[in-house]
């Protein structure tokens, strides 16, 4: 990772090769494009947040869920096998919710946990050290099960990367899978989700908060106009 | 954070409640059967002892080698600086090997934070004479933690050879500052001179302090470093100062018994004692490679706010 990395504003195209030698950096400018774009909207300062709107009202989210859990179950043969892990911080509550979901379907319980995933991420070093994430995995362990992985929103793919390696050192799953509450496209490794509750194409611009009533006191889904340093979101 | 660990007392109330949440949750990765994270790849960690220690390096280096970091082992035996080499040049060595982090110890009080000045890296202190010792003092409160479910308020009594222990002062300033109320006990010669500026209050009768007790930490009578008589025989040291099982029933039904070790068997601390379920000495071995792995994670794990390179 070089310095240049962090400060060189977004390039969609790669900067312009023809600069004379003086202006560029010594190295040489890196002809990376995804990472800096990502660093710099992380890492920039951050602003008011311009009005949000919402996208998805609480009962929304409930029926997007309830979708999710039983496509859950008709792709899994009746959840025999499933683990839900959720992603922290949101997704946590996200994977409970569906196992409850999938409970009162099928009549009996489904396991879930919780993947921290920060000690695996690519971009840990473009930020301070950051606070860990709980890990709870069921006391069954994660061996030739199918993980359903649950996160609130999927954006770069790059948290689902990190809880892919995170999982390996856990165990060797039959097969594991994704589940997002929303998807806002503009994935930067070849990740997809197998279950979505909602679509939601964004401008890389914007940004996607989603709110639970077990951390926010409130179930909503906020798109804004401003990019936020905050930034978990969008990953 | 400050970029390098030199005092328990530089510690904030939330950067030491970070070090132990972020320990607590590194202590788990302990009973997986991989045990080890990528975190660190890359990263240099060289461990410059200058100083005899097992435990502490040992330590470090399984706390490094968990997160993935390269590790190299220095100690003085063996090395130019038994050929006279200063300190100064020993640390512009290791800056040339690209070390991302030092963790010294020293028989000089003050050695890590000169180092500090010279090192682009972070230094993180493993003892420095009688100075300090500050990631003892974290796996203490940690231990403390994990076996009492809180540190506000406990009563922490720390019996012993004070004047000569890091781990003391570390200890003293790092519960402190977590809340807890320490008082510490020991034969007039064996307290330092400032002490009465230290948080916490002193007492010279072990006895009347045990009852009231939630944590009995018992420190070692470091003869190596005793150039003077400071008490008239060992004999008469454990009888008035040591923990053996009599005295260890006078401590409330859920009081601990902490030591830093190497322990004096016999001296400060009985077998019986040593080996009783009350005793957490084991424990805070396994501790100290949780919490030496959330230091070195928090120091080298991310980037600092500078903007500079790391």
């Amino acid at each position: 990772m070089h310095a240049a990395d962090r400060t060189d504003a977004p390039r969609r195209n790669g900067p312009p090769q023809g600069a004379p030698a003086a202006a560029a950096s010594p190295r040489g400018a890196p002809p990376r494009d995804a990472q800096p774009r990502d660093a710099q909207s992380r890492g920039a300062p951050r602003r008011a947040e311009a009005p949000a709107r919402a996208v998805l009202e609480p009962v929304e989210i409930r029926r997007a869920l309830t979708r999710v859990a039983h496509e859950i179950l008709e792709r899994t043969n009746g959840g025999g096998d499933v683990i839900l892990l959720g992603i922290p911080t949101r997704g946590v509550p996200l994977a409970r919710r569906l196992a409850e979901r999938l409970e009162q379907v099928e009549g009996r319980p489904v396991p879930a946990g919780s993947l921290d995933v920060t000690m695996y991420r690519d971009d840990l070093r473009l930020r301070p050290a950051r606070a860990l994430g709980h890990t709870e995995v069921p006391a069954e362990g994660i061996d030739n099960k199918i993980v359903v992985l649950v996160d609130d929103v999927l954006y770069s793919g790059r948290t689902v990367r990190a809880a892919l390696d995170a999982l390996g050192d856990l165990g060797r799953p039959r097969a594991v899978q994704l589940a997002v509450l929303v998807d806002r496209g503009h994935r930067e490794l070849p990740i997809r989700a197998d279950y979505v509750g909602k679509n939601l194409p964004t401008s890389q611009r914007e940004l996607v908060r989603v709110l639970l009533t077990e951390i926010d006191g409130q179930d909503a889904v906020l798109l804004g106009a401003t990019p936020d340093a905050a930034g978990r979101e969008g990953s | 954070m400050n970029r390098h660990l030199i005092s328990a007392g530089d510690l904030s109330l939330d950067d030491a409640l970070l070090i132990l949440d972020t320990a607590d949750e590194l202590a788990s990765t302990a009973a997986r059967p991989m045990k080890k994270l990528p975190t660190l790849r890359g990263r240099t960690v060289v461990n410059l002892f200058y100083e005899d220690s097992t435990r502490t390096r040992i330590s470090f280096e399984a706390a490094a080698k968990r997160l993935s970091a390269d590790v190299i082992n220095f100690s003085a035996k063996g090395s130019s600086v038994a050929k006279g080499e200063s300190l100064k040049d020993t640390a512009l060595t290791l800056e040339a090997m690209g070390a991302d982090a030092v963790v010294i110890r020293h028989s000089a009080s003050g050695a890590p934070h000169r180092l500090a000045g010279w090192v682009r890296g972070s230094v993180v202190n493993a003892g420095d004479g009688a100075h300090e010792h500050p990631t003892q003092a974290l796996l203490d409160a940690f231990t403390m933690r994990r076996r009492l479910g809180r540190i506000e308020e406990l009563r922490v009594t720390i019996v012993g050879d004070v004047l000569h222990s890091r781990v003391a002062r570390s200890n003293v300033l790092l519960l402190s500052t977590l809340g807890a109320d320490v008082t510490l006990v020991a034969p007039p010669t064996l307290l330092p001179v400032a002490v009465g500026s230290w948080p916490c209050s002193v007492g010279y009768d072990l006895d009347a302090a045990l009852p009231k007790a939630d944590v009995v930490m018992m420190l070692r009578v470091q003869q190596e470093r005793m150039n003077a008589a400071y008490f008239p025989s060992v004999r008469e040291y454990s009888r008035r100062y040591g923990l053996d099982a009599a005295r260890m029933a006078l401590l409330p039904d859920h009081g601990i018994v902490m030591h830093p070790g190497p322990m004096n068997r016999g001296v400060e601390i009985a077998a019986e004692v040593a080996d009783s379920a009350r005793s957490t000495i084991v424990e805070q071995v396994a501790n100290g490679v949780s919490v030496r792995m959330a230091v070195l994670y928090l120091l080298l794990g991310g980037a600092w706010e500078t903007g500079e390179q790391r």
